[in-house]
Parts: C-alpha cells; sequence; structure tokens
C-alpha cells in the first residue's frame, strides 16, 4: 500500500515548525506504524536528508518512549494501543495520514516529533514514592494485601507515562498521570504512611509544572493506551481533599 | 595478566556472610566525599544509584532514554525468581543455587550463583515495601507461578509486567534521591568512553543527546549498569536503543570482555513478519505453565488450519522428548527443538518458521476467564502484532535473540579487571554460566543494584585510597577529542548505505552463522565476512546531518560501528569453546540424540578476552571454574 504523510518538521524548540509531506510506497499491512516511518526515515538519509526525529524504544507498548499524534488523537485511536503497537492494517491504500508530537505546554517540543516529558519525572520525584531505604524490610508476606486491593492498585500501576492524557486534554491536564501515580501507593498498606503527602505534593508540583486543570471530559482515559480509569482521578480528589483538610 | 575472581574462602553457604564481614567500611560522614558515577538506570543502574545515595554517596546517573522509568528492563513480563519458598514445595536457597547452576551448564561462576540464591529473599521484601502490586491469592499473601527450568513454583510476578513494576519501584526509589539532591540524573545523555588515570577507571566522557555536547564527568568510581548486547543480532527481544558501547568502550580501555559467544535464544517470540521487521517481540516464558508446544506430525499438514488437525497427528514434542520437565523445558533446548522441527519442514506459518503454542486444553480446565486473567496483555499483544485471537486459535512462535550472558568480566566484588570500575546487571558476565533460566536477570539485576554493590564498592575506596580525579585531566581532554573524531569520521564518510542495512546485514549473518547453531565452517566464514562489513560500512554508510544537535542518525551509526567490531569477539569466543554448552550449541559436539555435550575436561573455564589495541588479534585468560559444592553432572531434563 502507499501512504502519503504530513510531518511536523521543527529543528529545535527555538525554530518555527510546520508541516513537510513525505510518501511511504510500497508499505505493507502487517508493517508498524514506526516501522513504516523507517522505511521513510531509510530513504531519507539514503538520501542525505535529515531523518524524521521521534522517539521510541521498547516497540512493544510499555516502555512509553513513542508518543506520535496520528491524524490529530495521540496514539492514533486504536483502543488500549501505543504508537508503536499501532499496524498499517488499520490504515488504507492512498489514506493521507498527518503526524504531530504531543502538544502542550509542559511538554516543549525538542525536535521534529520529540519532546521534553521531564515533568512527568519531576511530579514523582515530589511524592511518588514510598519513603523506604533498601535493606531493613519485612518478610514480603509481612503485610497481606487482599487481592482486590492488589489488583486495584496495579490497574493504576499500570501507566507507561507516555503522556498521551496530557496531549489529548483541551486543557493539557496531567491528572490521569498524577492520580494514577496516587492512587497505586495510597491503595496499598505500604503507602498509607504517607498518603496525604503524596497528594499534596504531587499535585503542587504537576500546577507548577504549568499543567492546566482537569474538567472531567475524559478524552484522556478514551486515548490512555493502558485503559487507566477516570475513577483514579475521583480517588485522587478525595485523597488531596481529606489530605488538604488535615493540613488546615 | 592473570585474572583474581576474589571469591571468598570457606564454606558456599557462609561465604558472603563472612565476606560482608571483611570488607571494610567507609564511615557514613565520610561517604559524602566519594563521587560514583553510574551509568544506566535499568533494574540494576537504579537499584544501585538509589541504594549508594542512600548511604549518602553522591551520585550521578545517566540514561540514553528521555526518563531513568523507560529502560530497557521495562519489558520484561514474567516474573521474577525467589528462594521464599512461600509454596512450601521444596525450595530453599540450595535449591535456586542448584538450579541456575545446571540451568547455566555449569559454566557459572558457583560463589556468585549461591550468593544471588541467598539474596533473592532480600529482594521480593525490598520490592513490597516499595509498593509494587506483585500478584496475590485471595488471603492477600503473595502467589508464585512456575519457570523453565525449575520443579517448582518460585517466580513472584505483577501481571504480565513484572519489569515494568519492579523497575518503577526502582525509579521511584532512584526519584526520591533526585528530589532529595544526592542524584543527578543525565537523562538523554550517552556515555562514549571511558577515562583511566593511572589504571583506575576515574570517569566517562558523554555526549548530550539534544544538544550533541560532549563533556566530560570524574568520579571515584563508575559503574556500568548498561545492559545487554543482543541487537549485535538485529533482530532481537530487546528495545531499539540496547546496544554494546559503554562495555566496548571499556573494553578498549582494558575491562576484560568474557564470553561474549553464551548469547540466549528464547523459544516463544512471535515469528518474523518480513523484512521491514525491526524488531521481535516475546512471548513470556510463563505462557509455557498452560500452554503445549506442538507442530503436525506429517509435513503435508503443516498448512492445514490447526483445528483441523487430530490429537494423533500432533507432536507435543517438548513433552515426548522431556517428560519430566515437558513444556517447561529450559529455554535453550526449547529453542533447538524448535529449530529442529522447522528444520524438518514441520514448522508452521509462512515460511514454515513457527510452532504452536496452544492454549485449547488450559481452557478447557480453567476457562478462557482465567487465562484471561493470567495473560490477557500478552493474548493482546499477540493479536495487535499478528492479528489473529489466541483464545481460539494456537499462538504461533519461533525462538529469537533475547538476552547475552556474556558481559564485562568482574570478579565477586562485581569490578572489573580495571580497578573502580563495576559493571552489574545484564552488562556483566556473572552469574547465568552458558545460559539463564527464566526470571533470573531481574534477580540479578537487582541483586547487584540492591545488595551487592553497595557492600563492595566502599571496600575499594578504602583499600584503593585514590586521590579525587578532576575532569580537567589530560586523560579526559584527550577522550574527548577521540569522541569527536569519531563523530566528524562518521559524518564525512557520506555513503549511499544506512546504518540500519549495515546493521541488518550483520545481524543477519551471526544469527545464521553464529546463532542457535554453530559450527567450524560457518563460523570462520564469519570471521572473514564481518572486517569486510566493517571496511564497507567506513567507506559507504550514510550520516546525515550533524554533531551539534539532536542526531539520531549518529547516535545508532556509533553503535552500529561498535557492533561490527563486537560482533567479530562473539564469533572468535564461539570458534574458540569447541564444545557445546547452555546457549552455545556446536554442532560438531553433540550425543547421538542431538543434545549438548559438553567439554569439562578442557572448557570449564571462563574465557575473559583482553584488547591487544587497534588491529590487534585479542588476548584470551582463563578463570578456571571450580567446583566445591555442585557436581558438574550432565545436564538433562528428560
Ligand atoms: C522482552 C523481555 C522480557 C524479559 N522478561 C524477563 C523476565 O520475565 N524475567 C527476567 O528475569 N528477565 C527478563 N528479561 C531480561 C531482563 O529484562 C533484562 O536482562 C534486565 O532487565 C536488564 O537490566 P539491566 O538493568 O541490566 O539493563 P537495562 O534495563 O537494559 O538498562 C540499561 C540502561 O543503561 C542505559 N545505557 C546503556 N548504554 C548507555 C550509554 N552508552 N550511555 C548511557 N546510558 C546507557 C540505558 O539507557 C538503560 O537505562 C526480559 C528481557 C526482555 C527483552
Ligand atoms: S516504544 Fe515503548 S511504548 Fe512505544
Amino acid at each position: 500500500m502507499n501512504l502519503t504523510l504530513k510531518v511536523w518538521r521543527q529543528k529545535n524548540p527555538r525554530a518555527a515548525g510546520g508541516f513537510e509531506t513525505y510518501e511511504a510506497k510500497g508499505v505493507t499491512p502487517e508493517m508498524s506504524f514506526l516501522e513504516m516511518l523507517d522505511v521513510v526515515n531509510e530513504e531519507l538519509i539514503a538520501g542525505g536528508r535529515d531523518p524524521i526525529a521521534f522517539d521510541s524504544d521498547c516497540r512493544e507498548g510499555i516502555c512509553g518512549m513513542c508518543s506520535l499524534v496520528i491524524n490529530g488523537i495521540p496514539h492514533g485511536g486504536q483502543p488500549g494501543t501505543t504508537t508503536c503497537e499501532l499496524h498499517l492494517r488499520h490504515f488504507h491504500d492512498g489514506q493521507t495520514i498527518t503526524v504531530e508530537p504531543w502538544r502542550a505546554k509542559a511538554f516543549p517540543v525538542v525536535r521534529d516529533l520529540i519532546t521534553n516529558r521531564s515533568a512527568f519525572d519531576r511530579i514523582i520525584q515530589a511524592g511518588g514514592f514510598v519513603s523506604v531505604n533498601t535493606g531493613g524490610t519485612p518478610d514480603g508476606n509481612a503485610i497481606p494485601v487482599p487481592k482486590t486491593t492488589a489488583d486495584r492498585a496495579m490497574d493504576a500501576a499500570a501507566c507507561i507515562g507516555c503522556g498521551a492524557c496530557v496531549a489529548v486534554c483541551k486543557n493539557a491536564s496531567a491528572m490521569l498521570f498524577v492520580a494514577a501515580k496516587v492512587s497505586h501507593l495510597n491503595l496499598l498498606p505500604q503507602g498509607k504512611a504517607e498518603k496525604d503527602r503524596r497528594a499534596l505534593n504531587m499535585v503542587k508540583q504537576m500546577d507548577h509544572e504549568g499543567f492546566g486543570n482537569c474538567t472531567v471530559t475524559g478524552s484522556c482515559e478514551a486515548v490512555c493506551p493502558k485503559e487507566i480509569s477516570l475513577s483514579f482521578i475521583a480517588k485522587m480528589n478525595r485523597d488531596y481533599g481529606v489530605a488538604t483538610l488535615k493540613g488546615q | 595478566m592473570s585474572l583474581d575472581s576474589k571469591i571468598p574462602p570457606g564454606p558456599l553457604a557462609q561465604k558472603w556472610d563472612k565476606h560482608r564481614f571483611d570488607l571494610k567500611l567507609v564511615n557514613p560522614a565520610n561517604k559524602r566525599k566519594f563521587d560514583i558515577i553510574v551509568v544506566g538506570s535499568g533494574l540494576a543502574g537504579a537499584s544501585a544509584a538509589a541504594s549508594l545515595a542512600e548511604l549518602g554517596y553522591k551520585v550521578r546517573c545517566f540514561c540514553f532514554q528521555d526518563s531513568p522509568r523507560r529502560a530497557h528492563s521495562i519489558a520484561a513480563q514474567g516474573g521474577i525468581n525467589a528462594a521464599k519458598n512461600y509454596a512450601n514445595d521444596g525450595d530453599s536457597v540450595y535449591r535456586l543455587f542448584y538450579d541456575t547452576i545446571k540451568g547455566g551448564d555449569f559454566r557459572a561462576r558457583e560463589a556468585n550463583v549461591y550468593r544471588l540464591a541467598q539474596v533473592s529473599s532480600n529482594i521480593i521484601d525490598q520490592c513490597v515495601a516499595q509498593g509494587v502490586p506483585f500478584a496475590r491469592e485471595y488471603g492477600g499473601l503473595l502467589t508464585n507461578r512456575s519457570f523453565g527450568g525449575a520443579q517448582v513454583s518460585r517466580t513472584f510476578y505483577a501481571r504480565g509486567q513484572t519489569g515494568q513494576q519492579l523497575l518503577l519501584g526502582a525509579y521511584q526509589a532512584l526519584s526520591r534521591q533526585i528530589g532529595l539532591g544526592t542524584v543527578e540524573m543525565h537523562p538523554r545523555t550517552e556515555m562514549l568512553d571511558l577515562v583511566v588515570i593511572d589504571g583506575h577507571a576515574k570517569g566517562i566522557v558523554v555526549r548530550d543527546l539534544v544538544s550533541g555536547e560532549i563533556s566530560s564527568h570524574a568520579a571515584d568510581a563508575v559503574v556500568l549498569a548498561t545492559g545487554g548486547y543482543s541487537n549485535v543480532f538485529f533482530l532481537s527481544t530487546n528495545a531499539k536503543g540496547c546496544n554494546v558501547t559503554a562495555t566496548w568502550r571499556a573494553w578498549k580501555k582494558g575491562a576484560l570482555f568474557a564470553n561474549p559467544c553464551y548469547t540466549q535464544i528464547h523459544p516463544t517470540c512471535i515469528p518474523v513478519s518480513g523484512e521491514h521487521q525491526s524488531k521481535l517481540t516475546l512471548m513470556s516464558e510463563s505462557l509455557r505453565n498452560d500452554g503445549r508446544v506442538w507442530v503436525p506430525k506429517r509435513k503435508e499438514d503443516c498448512q492445514k488450519p490447526p483445528a483441523s488437525i487430530p490429537e494423533a497427528d500432533r507432536d507435543y514434542y517438548l513433552e515426548r522428548k522431556y517428560p519430566s520437565f515437558g513444556n517447561l523445558a529450559p529455554r535453550d533446548i526449547s529453542s533447538r527443538a524448535a529449530k529442529e522441527t522447522c528444520d524438518d519442514g514441520r514448522g508452521v506459518g509462512p515460511g514454515g518458521r513457527g510452532v504452536y503454542l496452544d492454549f485449547a486444553d488450559a481452557i478447557k480446565r480453567l476457562g478462557e476467564s482465567m487465562i484471561r486473567d493470567r495473560y490477557g496483555n500478552l493474548f493482546d499483544i499477540y493479536e495487535k502484532i499478528t492479528n489473529e485471537n489466541a483464545y481460539k486459535v494456537p499462538m504461533r512462535i519461533y525462538p529469537a535473540v533475547h538476552y547475552s550472558m556474556g558481559g564485562t568480566w568482574v570478579d565477586y566484588n562485581l569490578m572489573s579487571t580495571l580497578p573502580g570500575l563495576f559493571v552489574i546487571g545484564e552488562a556483566n558476565f556473572s552469574d547465568h554460566g552458558a545460559n539463564r533460566l527464566g526470571a533470573s536477570a531481574l534477580m540479578q539485576g537487582l541483586a547487584d543494584g540492591y545488595f551487592v554493590l553497595p557492600y563492595t564498592i566502599g571496600d575499594y575506596f578504602v583499600s584503593a585510597k585514590q586521590a579525587k580525579p578532576s575532569a580537567n585531566h589530560p586523560e579526559f581532554k584527550k577522550a574527548e577529542e577521540n569522541i569527536r573524531q569519531f563523530a566528524a569520521r562518521l559524518l564525512s564518510v557520506k555513503g549511499r548505505r544506512t546504518a540500519t542495512s549495515f546493521h541488518r546485514e550483520l545481524g543477519k549473518l551471526l544469527w545464521e552463522k553464529c546463532g542457535m547453531a554453530r559450527n567450524e565452517a560457518g563460523l570462520t566464514e564469519a570471521l572473514k565476512r564481518i572486517p569486510e562489513l566493517r571496511e564497507e560500512f567506513w567507506k559507504n554508510v550514510a550520516v546525515t546531518g550533524g554533531n551539534g544537535e539532536l542526531n539520531q542518525a549518529l547516535e545508532y551509526a556509533g553503535r552500529v560501528a561498535d557492533f561490527m567490531e563486537f560482533a567479530e569477539l562473539l564469533c572468535l569466543d564461539a570458534l574458540h569453546r569447541r564444545e557445546s554448552c547452555g546457549g552455545h550449541f556446536r554442532e560438531e559436539f553433540q550425543t547421538a540424540e542431538g543434545e549438548a555435550k559438553r567439554d569439562d575436561e578442557n572448557f570449564a573455564y571462563v574465557a575473559a578476552w583482553e584488547y591487544q589495541g587497534a588491529g590487534k588479534a585479542p588476548v584470551m585468560r582463563k578463570e578456571p571454574l571450580v567446583y566445591e559444592e555442585a557436581h558438574m553432572s550432565t545436564r538433562s531434563y528428560k
């Protein structure tokens, strides 16, 4: 099949960017979207032109590195699918596809389709952990956790930190990301001791990074490749509310 | 150079305790005077960086991804072993030790493996305390599954995302230290050289992958936690970015490289679908707990729909050949068995390079929802890639390169032959011998980072009594200059062939000549072809852009250039080892039934290769493997 790509090119954070058109010829439905971009890049490089810069690493939907807005939808709109897991069988011969980077004030473009998502790391640094040092921890079975609680914590912990939730949100809010981490740890007995501090500090950092407010439109849940539930935002709001009250 | 493994004296079970007591300590107030560089933020690097910072050392950590959370460890699916014996099925430190030594085909260092089994329990405790959401029973206690090469259930897991959850645990511990200011994190930064001054590792030279800036970082010790080299084969289950550059460049500075020919081919991966393939996807070994591997008995049946082939016409070849381990036979054995059936013309799927992994029986026995609960995400991945529903039709799988047992040689303290250079995780050669058992890499990476290195590194500081290094030392300037020239050279070739195309050709060559089965003729041919390919690379590679910018073509070409050199050492090692053991199967050395034939008389040693300068043949040093406890039996899983 043949595809026409309109790709965002931007040399560096300061440069003005714009769309450029490329033809992906003779690609096949079994190929992944990124493999198709590989083919385009191969041709560009062989012809002495700069390849399209984009992030990817695991190419199996778990590292959270890949981050393309495809036809206006972060990760391309297949349910529960990251960009790297998207295959060309979901497109048709002759189709024109636009490819853009995540767009959010807190995720500045580094080059072409690559953005800087270090704001997420700083939110975790503010409180997304359990404060235990290495060594001296009790036996693993000394802390029983009901299966349902462990499962729910795991549902939240499945977040890959890709940032699609931010990219899709009209307010560029990071609530789903933050709520997933707060919920994962606050649900577990191990995380209870720091429950309040965690919610307060992480939300504070989130605001500081310039993410927008959450107006619960639910678009984040819809594009989340790990299908993280909106209900975690409600849980975080509760935890945050309690923590604020206690703080007063 | 003679290799001193520094294995402590005394009975095996007491070595580590005794050694910990004998190691010199750095007093708490003095720890902050020592700078440590940790390259890598996977399980090994993140756990080490966090633990060292908690102890009070000043740590700088580097990784090439945009965040430490994205290291390749994140992709590990199946689980992590520990000798907890929660299942009450006869497990013990000794059994985990013995299974690992045997699984490694008696080519690992006994004392290291025993220590690994000893600390395995602490790892689970540590991770639970961090909030890793391991799978649990309704009663609230931790649950286990079985993995290949073991007859007990000792594998802890978090759905099919164990690596992700363990790495997030370590990443969160690391993030806490970054927040506290005890670790300085450098993401999107690639180490390109190791700097050695007066025989000691004193720092690294790195390239900022965003600005292209080359800079020097001095420290009292350098820790490499840079992962494995499977991507030398181009196609592997590793993340695209995995490479050999850090350990390879350390090799050129004098850190010996051990057993490069020990590479693991994983039996259960999604088969290659075409020329464009950029990487392969693993289907976790845990699937073999419930899936049954088979091919049709007759070649004529291979293209028929699997459901139409009656039981009597199916060959469940693992169950047939290895009745006591069945579908859970170790990786090397299962992979070879798959290759044999396909070579025999009984493979299934496009090109006949595949075998079935069938869940029909398990679904009948346990119900689809139970299977979904156990492996749901793996079935989803499978469907996304192949467009097939494995609840309805059997999966098709084929072996793929997965893990590298070889790596930088380290002693019992995890220090390389260069004082002050420590190597941990998959990057070192240590604990898995010629074949790694499933769920043991996560265990080893975390053992090294949480529980071994933090003890041993202090002893080096106290004993070595080195002066504080400075990044202004001429050795740093020289290394920086070399790196700039290396980049300039790549950019100046202005050839017509991409680095990917060279890498693909190199990978194909290795897969054919130095993959699941190797022989003298093939290896000799590869050793002739690799230098030719390398020469062509330097004459005809196309690298666009400049050095002073984000330039993925340049980054990648540099990694491929190193693979081009490293591949030769890999084949050389494979050629010299005239025996079959674990993942290294030499066709000349097999039993009448086609099983690996080890030669303990002549090859019970670690082969550690020493660099002699550009264009010169490396020299091999031997570390003899002495087994005080385990009996070097013939490995049988029948
Ligand atoms: C698909 C898959 C599934 C697996 N499943 C399991 C499993 O279930 N159980 C199990 O035990 N094992 C499993 N393994 C193996 C295991 O995941 C790895 O062996 C292990 O995670 C390696 O960890 P590491 O910390 O040594 O290295 P990695 O996680 O590979 O980390 C390497 C780090 O080094 C950095 N780095 C590398 N080079 C440089 C450089 N030059 N400059 C700067 N930074 C650099 C990278 O950025 C990264 O942070 C699996 C492997 C794969 C591929
Ligand atoms: S590349 Fe890792 S999630 Fe897509």
